[in-house]
């Protein structure tokens, strides 16, 4: 089982867009796949119409009052099931301060799925806090999204210091530009440049189009009902290369259980 | 991850189109516009005795747009192992595979691992063919999220029969919607035309669509008697099972679908030829003389095939058994008990294709018809307790007889007394209390399979002389594979000597008082 967090410290970078395409992306391949929207806001939810609720809240999960089991929810695509976000979620340092060992909370947890499911794509509200080191500890792989500006690529640097301070397992970057606004002479410039600087930033990028925007009205993920769209091959070139950097192995062949 | 709720039955009335049924008027549900239905065919299988049904399993081949799959599945629908046997344009890795087939036609794979133990050496069969039209629809609740999958398959049966099965509508709720699909199966199941479907497997539907039930074979003997029947009824009725047993087996004899129609084919001219030895002299006229002769024949015929079967489906574990020579040097031992095999079958096949053996087929039925309208006493139950008594006690004085000095034939004789008796135990089985009557047996068959495996190594060492001398012969015999076959032929002297060890304890616990009083006890019971 491989965890890839989305995770960046800024927020409306493109985090749910990616959590919810490659998701989708990653079941079609025929992983099984989880995913946990960690974010109080819900969106990753409610684009897949499930309620944003979890009984107990996000209380229950993490002293494990209720299994995980219990508050997973099949989305209308196969194999791609759906962690549900609750408002509680907010307050989800608190619960895991109160914690033993809370920033292996999250990795105790999960572990157990490790038979039910290939993929858990964790979608992480942003900021940097006890939960985010708590995503940082239990993911193999951070997928960052990256508007590309000055500041987003200092918080990049930010985020690389602090994951290489992190005592015990650390997981591995991969970041991507999103939103990118070819228009803008700073986007393209920095779309040359940092590649070529870092070998951690990957080389599919997700252009802003107003197709991914269409996913709130559609409710489903691009790659779903568009999916010869420049915006669901961009989203297929991100998902074959973050599977080649993780190193996941190929699903199970069509056929054998 | 799904699980099937619950399963109905549409009528097939005017009005009840699926469609319709599924319109939940007045309810928060909505059912979304159904994908495009597909066709599937469909092939069940399974061994001739039902193995897999048996054991609650059902496989199944399903065909549709140019791919093939093979499903295991348990008795609740769930998938216990798949292979894709053909893709779209091209064959898959292992072929098609042509039915019946044994299980070393199927790929390697965790199917295959699947099946092993439970089919053993049968073969698969088709036991049905059907041709589904599925139609998926999705459940949605009011925030237009799926909450359930509604499959309605309409199914028509080929084979073994042509019938139609009513449509059939399996629900499946998604995870974490299960309360809410409970709701919407209320309302469904309130609406005219819908069924319960009870927990009818589509196996099952198309078997009953074809006037079959799945389960219906077994080389047990399966006649209900009663006590105060005429014993040359009862004898014409147990004659009958067993002739209907030998020749449902013929076809699959014929064609060598596997090993065990002829050991079961087998079984039953054995099990007629002791019946009519034992009890034949119930049956009027000279009814038991006149046929003794050619189920002599008929059990002679069948001999040479059936011993090469047996070193055939042993050859794996002697081959593994060896210590000084290797399996490379007995392989064409292998070869040549192959080759013997073809020929021994075509022999069989002949004598099981000509005019002698068609003319008992249908002149034993008839004869058994009249004999069953006999009226003559005594009754069955009366037969049943003289008998039985007396093979036991020839069963007692044999085997009190041998001491470690007998000869192997005394020990040889006592096999067959035993064998009687357990025959006639079989034969009037329904007569007694099944408990106490497995009890008898149990005692018995433990016996018999000392003597067997005393009596069995001594024929197959007999035998390995011979294919030796033959092979010799035929200059087909390298001396590591002589040297190698010796090898066999002590390990067969080694277990007869154990066998012979065994035998004295196993025959004092038969012999025992309370043993003794069993039977007894069985035999008077009846009468």
């Amino acid at each position: 089982m491989k965890i890839f967090a989305m995770y960046n410290i800024k927020g409306g970078v493109g985090k749910t867009a990616t959590a919810v395409n490659l998701g989708y992306l990653a079941a079609r391949d025929g992983y099984r796949v989880l995913l946990w929207d960690l974010d109080p806001q819900a969106a990753t939810s409610f684009l897949f119409r499930v309620r944003p609720r979890v009984k107990g809240g996000g209380k229950a999960l993490i002293r494990g009052t209720r299994t995980i089991d219990d508050a997973i929810k099949a989305t209308d695509f196969d194999q791609l099931d759906l962690l549900p976000a609750d408002f509680t979620y907010r307050n989800l340092d608190l619960v895991l301060d109160a914690a033993k060992k809370p920033v292996r909370r999250l990795g105790s947890l999960l572990a157990p799925l490790s038979a039910e499911y290939d993929v858990i794509f964790l979608d992480c509200p942003p900021g940097i806090s006890l939960l985010s080191e708590s995503v940082l500890q239990a993911a193999d792989t951070l997928l960052v999204p990256l508007i590309p500006t000055t500041l987003s690529v200092r918080t990049l640097d930010q985020l690389t210091e602090f994951v290489g301070d992190l005592d015990g397992s650390r997981p591995s970057i991969l970041a991507f530009f999103s939103m990118i606004d070819r228009r803008k002479r700073l986007h393209r410039e920095i779309l040359e440049q940092l590649p070529a600087q870092r070998d951690d930033v990957a080389s599919a990028a997700i252009p802003a189009l107003s197709l991914i925007e269409q996913m709130s009205v559609e409710r489903a993920p691009v790659t779903a009902f568009a999916p010869r769209s420049a915006a669901a091959r961009r989203y297929e070139e991100l998902w074959l290369e973050a599977r080649k950097r993780s190193g996941l192995p190929p699903p199970p062949p069509e056929g054998t259980w | 991850m799904r699980s099937v709720l619950r399963q109905f039955v549409l009528s097939r009335d005017a009005g009840s189109d699926p469609d319709e049924v599924l319109r939940l008027h007045g309810s928060a549900f909505a059912v979304s516009d159904g994908t495009r239905s597909i066709t599937l065919r469909r092939l069940w299988l399974d061994t001739f005795d039902w193995r897999l049904y048996r054991s609650g399993l059902t496989l199944e081949q399903i065909s549709s747009r140019g791919e093939t799959h093979l499903l295991l599945t348990g008795r609740d629908g769930t998938v216990v192992a798949a292979e894709q046997v053909r893709r779209a344009g091209h064959d898959a890795a292992g072929g098609r595979v042509t039915w019946p087939a044994r299980l070393d036609a199927l790929p390697l794979g965790p199917l295959r691992d699947h099946l092993g133990p439970v089919v053993g050496v049968r073969a698969l069969l088709p036991v049905a063919r059907a041709v589904s039209t599925v139609h998926d629809r999705r459940v949605l609740n009011s925030d237009e999220k799926t909450i359930a999958k509604l499959t309605v398959d309409s199914m028509s049966v080929t084979y073994p029969a042509a019938g139609d099965v009513a449509p059939r509508l399996t629900v499946t709720a998604l995870r974490g919607y299960q309360t809410q699909a409970l709701r919407m199966i209320d309302l469904l199941a309130a609406a005219p035309g819908v069924a319960d479907g009870g927990s009818q497997s589509a196996l099952e539907a198309a078997l009953a669509a074809a006037g079959r039930r799945p389960g219906d074979y077994s080389s047990k003997i399966n006649v209900r008697l009663a006590p105060r029947m005429p014993a040359a009824v009862a004898m014409a009725a147990v004659l009958t099972a067993l002739f209907d047993t030998l020749e449902t087996n013929v076809n699959g004899t014929v064609r060598d679908w596997d090993t065990e129609f002829l050991h079961d084919l087998r079984i039953a001219v054995r099990r007629t030829r002791s019946a009519l030895k034992l009890a034949g002299d119930v049956l009027p006229g000279d009814l038991a003389d006149r046929f003794a002769a050619e189920f002599r024949w008929l059990g002679d015929l069948t001999t040479p095939t059936r011993d090469l079967d047996v070193y055939l489906l042993g050859y794996q574990g002697m081959a593994d058994g060896l210590i000084a020579a290797t399996a490379d040097e007995l392989e064409p031992f292998h070869e040549h008990l192959r080759r013997s095999r073809v020929s021994a079958q075509r022999a069989l096949v002949r004598g099981l294709r000509s005019a002698r053996f068609t003319r008992l087929a249908s002149e034993w039925p008839e004869a058994l018809a009249a004999a069953a309208a006999s009226r003559a006493r005594p009754t069955v139950a009366r037969l049943a307790a003289a008998r039985i008594a007396r093979a036991h006690r020839r069963v007692i004085r044999d085997g009190s007889a041998i001491s470690p000095a007998s000869p192997p034939e005394s020990l040889h004789d006592l096999r067959k007394r035993c064998k009687e008796l357990r025959y006639l135990l079989e034969f009037f089985a329904s007569l007694y209390d099944p408990a106490e009557h497995w009890q008898a047996v149990r005692e018995l068959k433990a016996l018999q399979d000392c003597l067997g495996e005393f009596q069995d190594t001594q024929v197959q060492r007999e035998e390995i002389r011979a294919f030796a001398a033959q092979m010799m012969e035929e200059r087909a015999a390298p001396a590591a594979t002589l040297l190698a076959m010796g090898e066999i032929a002590a390990g067969l002297a080694a277990r007869q000597r154990q066998a012979r060890v065994e035998f004295a304890g196993r025959f004092r616990d038969f012999a025992s008082r309370p043993s003794q009083n069993r039977i007894k006890a069985l035999a008077r019971a009846a009468a």
